[in-house]
């Protein structure tokens, strides 16, 4: 009733090829663009740009990323942290002018970047590292490649940690963003408006998902999918391999240094490698493509929705309703977000993707049961 | 005797033109096992060659020297007058080889249309730039190949179920999946490894019926393995007989029916 | 003797008690992969789990003390008696037991046949479940642990004197070890030695060892799977409750605890997951590959700290010639 696609038909390949083939979800998709661009800015505050909107932008393009290579090409990867450290660090080279040294000596100084360059230098760069660090799959499958990629995580942050070049040799081993503006509009520093950083991130978002459902509607997505289905006989129809699985890396480190270099300039402004971007962060943006759902964009955005909105919605409940220490709190939030991915695992390893689907079956039949 | 190059029609007035494949002195060994014991045979262009043997006998393993997967220690490959250098199996693809597998092969988490549209993935060539602007050169190629896999739908009758993931489908529509898929490669040779296993009788006339009309239409040339001796020599030209990894016989389907040794591998000989 | 060998010699010898620990963590990986083909990612969690319960249990904690403050208003926090550790022990392998019950039971009973990357996944969300829950019944402030036979008769602490002093006289340098890595080496081979006995020689271990070949068959047979399942979870809570002591008396309990699966990951990529000889090997290996990599190459030319990654290079690096690893047979791919 609500929600149907009768005598919605395609006639062409390329309408059935539309990534919202029905009207009722293009048209929903086109207000929710509105208010995401033409609404929020006018109305958005402190608090919930930086603890929902930013972190939700942000996160979604990692989760996005990390998505096409677990979800669609089935290479389980535990580095996104260090992934997204790779994007944080080359984003502040980037922008306070990579320095060249040779025996002791500064060759020469790169000119500074603005900022929007210096977040898709960071993407670059991050997607070299992924390439690399990708190599091993052709021969190493399964969850030892799962392990395997936690040699790039713990690799990456002592890194980071241990030459201070990434950090131009400040005495605090901290990364601070300087500040940096886009056409007179701060976008980094301590003097930023929400709504600035806000729409920034929301252009890198909406560019990536973009990006990515058109990459996974067509050829690449599908020698992705073959190889994640089954490798060997994806080898004997026609794809290679190590290209595809390069590919996806590629891609996907991209996306993820894309975020990685958002959530340091814009959002957290100052970051400490092991505490940004240690295990845990890796685990955090896996948590949300199995939460929202394994091969879907949809289900990347909804998976990093949820999860940033989580701890929110405990504090406010626990701490601030039933005036709970934190700690407890904290505690819970362990054990809400462990109990949930397995219970996410057994009853819909499609994640909230597959729920949605399940909810939108069912309108366009309501008010009949079948 | 035919001559490597010569043409001939068949009874039924097809064309059977020059040799297209050749295996010369083909030996595989996994460590101390022989699987195959120096096998020559060739293909010609548009006929139905299929190879028979008890189990165990190799023939898989031949399928899958044709087809690149498993690499033989002495032989030749010829393929279209020339001999195959050492590749990978999708180099090999991309050469015109399609197969079939015995164990169905299918991308379970797609759906059937994207199993077929992965059989057109050795035509599609647009780099990921243009694939992630999708507007202009990486729609035009979908759409061309697109139109390409619908025929291929629609020849194999599987149009209704399109859109359904191949995990929901039951065996012999999976069966046929598969076939479509190899065949929207647009191959010069396509393998089937026991397209008829598992089915019961009326399957197996829809499938041979598909695999004539497949080689009568696009003039595919096909090498099939099969254990349905009737099917077997209804469907084929010609029949190579394989046995503990060596090749026993070689002709028409007549010559092959009375060939002592043919008759004493399948039905067993005194030893006395 | 020279010096900088006898150093080498000594980071060696550290290298093999602390690649022991390693062997003794990644058993319990082995034992629950070989028997169900999960990779327990939260063998480390359960490790940290196992020696928060036996503290707690010793020193009389009332479970979820905070959360029963936090919601009634109370302040209870001990029930104010000292149970002896050998009861303590006792109690807590009682309370492994009745979780490896529950996680069978209200976890991978619902995800048997699922592919063992989903598997892993539910064991990661498992390893964050059990750490909240860990954490909400004991506190998750650092606890000091020690197994004491009797008043004053404790696990030993500190270097080996004995040992110092005979290689004093005998070489001239006196290697420096820790007692507790003695003991925890001597306890980790028992452990091994028990485990491959109880494989071998009993019922059970038949029954375990005809399940991580082929379960269908097994069933067959007349093999109880949940059974099975349960009981290697169990072990592997046994395994995890004895690594939990050795690292709890050596560096206290606390989160970081926890993270002794990350060092067990590599030591079974190298080792390969189903061969118990191969975590053992492969422990030690690992363990004197980051101790001695660590002081001839991290410290004085990369900045040091290099034991945090040199383990998983090692193991990447290995795999990408070796991908079946030490122990495994070649793979041949079928289609």
């Amino acid at each position: 009733m609500f929600y149907r696609e009768a005598g919605d038909f395609s006639t062409t390949y390329a309408q059935d090829n539309q990534t919202f083939p029905i009207k009722f979800d293009r048209y929903r998709y086109y207000v929710v663009l509105f208010i995401a661009i033409f609404v929020i800015p006018f109305i958005i505050n402190d608090y919930w740009a930086n603890s929902f909107l930013l972190p939700f932008l942000i996160y979604a393009i990692a989760a996005i990323g990390l998505n096409i290579l677990v979800g669609y090409c089935g290479q389980v990867s535990l580095g996104t942290g260090g992934f997204m450290a790779v994007g944080a660090y080359a984003c502040y080279k980037f922008m306070t002018g990579v320095d060249i040294w040779w025996g002791g000596e500064l060759l020469f100084r790169l000119p500074q970047f603005n900022i929007f360059f210096s977040v898709i230098m960071g993407g670059v760069m991050t997607a070299l590292v992924g390439v690399l660090f990708g190599l091993p799959s052709l021969r190493i499958k399964g969850f030892y490649l799962a392990v395997a990629t936690l040699a790039a995580q713990f690799f990456l942050v002592w890194l980071f940690n241990r030459v201070s070049w990434f950090y131009n040799y400040s005495a605090s081993g901290q990364i601070n963003a300087p500040e940096r503006d886009l056409a007179g509009i701060l976008i980094t520093g301590p003097q930023t408006e929400p709504w600035a950083t806000y729409l920034f991130c929301l252009f890198f978002t909406i560019v990536c998902a973009v990006i990515a459902r058109n990459m996974t509607r067509g050829a690449s997505g599908r020698k992705w999918m073959a190889i994640r289905d089954m490798d060997i006989a994806a080898e004997i129809i026609g794809v290679n391999p190590l290209r595809a699985k390069l590919t996806a890396f590629a891609v996907s480190s991209f996306f993820i240094g894309i975020s990685g270099a958002l959530f340091f300039s814009v959002y957290l402004g100052a970051v400490e490698v092991g505490e940004a971007f240690g295990i845990q962060k890796s685990f955090l943006v896996l948590f949300m493509i199995i939460i929202g759902g394994l091969g879907s964009i949809f289900g990347s955005f909804a998976g990093a929705a949820f999860l940033v909105l989580l701890p929110v919605v405990l504090k406010i409940v626990g701490v601030d309703m039933l005036g709970w220490p934190t700690d407890i709190v904290a505690h819970f939030q362990l054990v809400i977000v462990g109990g949930l991915i397995v219970m996410f695992l057994i009853l819909e390893p499609h994640g909230l993707a597959q729920l949605w689907r399940v909810a939108k079956e069912k309108l366009r039949l309501w008010p009949f049961p079948h | 005797m035919l001559d490597q190059t010569d043409s001939y029609q068949t009874a039924d007035g097809r064309t059977i033109g020059p040799v297209v494949m050749e295996m010369k002195n083909i030996t595989l060994r996994f460590g101390g096992v022989e699987a195959i014991k120096d096998i020559s045979f060739d293909i010609r262009e548009g006929e139905i060659r299929a190879i028979i043997g008890p189990n165990g006998a190799g023939k898989s393993s031949m399928l899958n020297v044709i087809s690149g997967f498993y690499v033989p220690q002495e032989g030749e490959v010829w393929y279209k007058g020339s001999r195959r250098p050492a590749m990978k199996p999708f180099q090999v693809a991309r050469q015109g080889i399609a197969r079939t597998f015995q164990n169905i092969a299918l991308f379970e988490g797609m759906t059937v249309l994207d199993n077929v549209m992965t059989g057109r993935l050795t035509h599609m060539e647009t780099g990921l730039f243009a694939q992630s602007l999708w507007k202009g050169k990486a729609e035009a190629e979908e759409i061309a190949n697109r139109e390409v896999a619908e025929k291929i739908i629609d020849f194999l009758e599987i149009q209704a179920i399109r859109k359904t993931p191949v995990a929901r489908l039951p065996y012999g529509l999976k069966k046929r999946v598969e076939l479509a898929r190899a065949l929207a490669a647009e191959p010069t040779i396509l393998l089937l490894d026991e397209p008829m296993a598992g089915m019961n009788v009326e399957e197996k006339e829809d499938m041979s019926r598909f695999i004539l009309d497949v080689n009568d239409e696009f003039g595919t040339t096909i090498a099939l393995i099969e254990h349905d001796m009737g099917v077997v020599m209804d469907l084929s030209d010609r029949v190579v007989v394989m046995d503990y990894g060596k090749k026993i016989g070689d002709g028409t389907p007549d010559e092959v029916r009375n060939n002592q040794e043919v008759i004493d591998a399948y039905l067993g000989v005194a030893h006395d | 003797m020279n010096e900088q060998l006898a150093f080498t010699i000594e980071v060696f010898l550290n290298g093999l008690m602390a690649g022991v620990l390693y062997a003794l963590v990644a058993l319990g990986f082995v034992l629950i992969y070989k028997a169900s083909g999960i990779f327990n990612y939260a063998q480390g969690v359960m490790a940290l789990f196992a020696a928060m319960t036996l503290v707690g249990i010793q020193n009389g904690q009332v479970p979820f003390a905070h959360l029963i403050n936090a919601i009634f208003g109370t302040d209870v926090h001990k029930f104010g008696w000292h149970v002896h550790s050998f009861a303590a022990i006792l109690l807590t392998v009682i309370v492994m037991i009745a979780l490896a019950w529950m996680v069978q039971q209200f976890v991978f009973k619902h995800l048997v046949g699922q592919e063992p990357i989903i598997l892993f996944m539910a064991t990661i969300g498992l390893a964050y479940f059990l750490e909240g829950v860990a954490d909400l019944m004991w506190g998750s402030e650092l606890k000091a642990l020690n197994v004491c036979a009797s008043e004053g008769n404790c696990l030993p602490q500190g270097m080996n004197v004995w040992l110092e002093g005979t290689t004093y006289e005998a070489l001239g340098y006196g290697f420096f070890i820790d007692n507790l890595d003695i003991v925890a080496s001597i306890v980790a081979a028992v452990l091994v030695a028990g485990l491959v006995i109880f494989a071998q020689y009993t019922k059970q271990g038949r029954a375990m060892r005809a399940v991580a070949d082929d379960h269908q068959a097994a069933l067959s047979v007349g093999v109880s799977l949940n059974f099975i399942w349960v009981l290697v979870w169990s072990l592997a809570g046994f395994v995890a409750l004895v690594a939990g002591i050795m690292w709890g008396a050596k560096s206290g309990v606390q989160f970081s605890l926890s993270l002794i699966a990350l060092k067990a990951l590599p030591v079974l990529m190298l080792g390969g997951f189903t061969s118990i000889p191969g975590a053992i090997i492969g422990g030690l290996i690992i363990g004197v590959g980051e101790k001695l990599f660590e002081f001839l190459i991290g410290a004085p030319f990369l900045g040091g700290a290099t034991e945090n990654w040199f383990a998983y290079m090692l193991a990447l690096v290995f795999l990408v010639f070796r991908p079946q690893g030490l122990f495994g047979e070649k793979i041949i791919e079928r289609v």
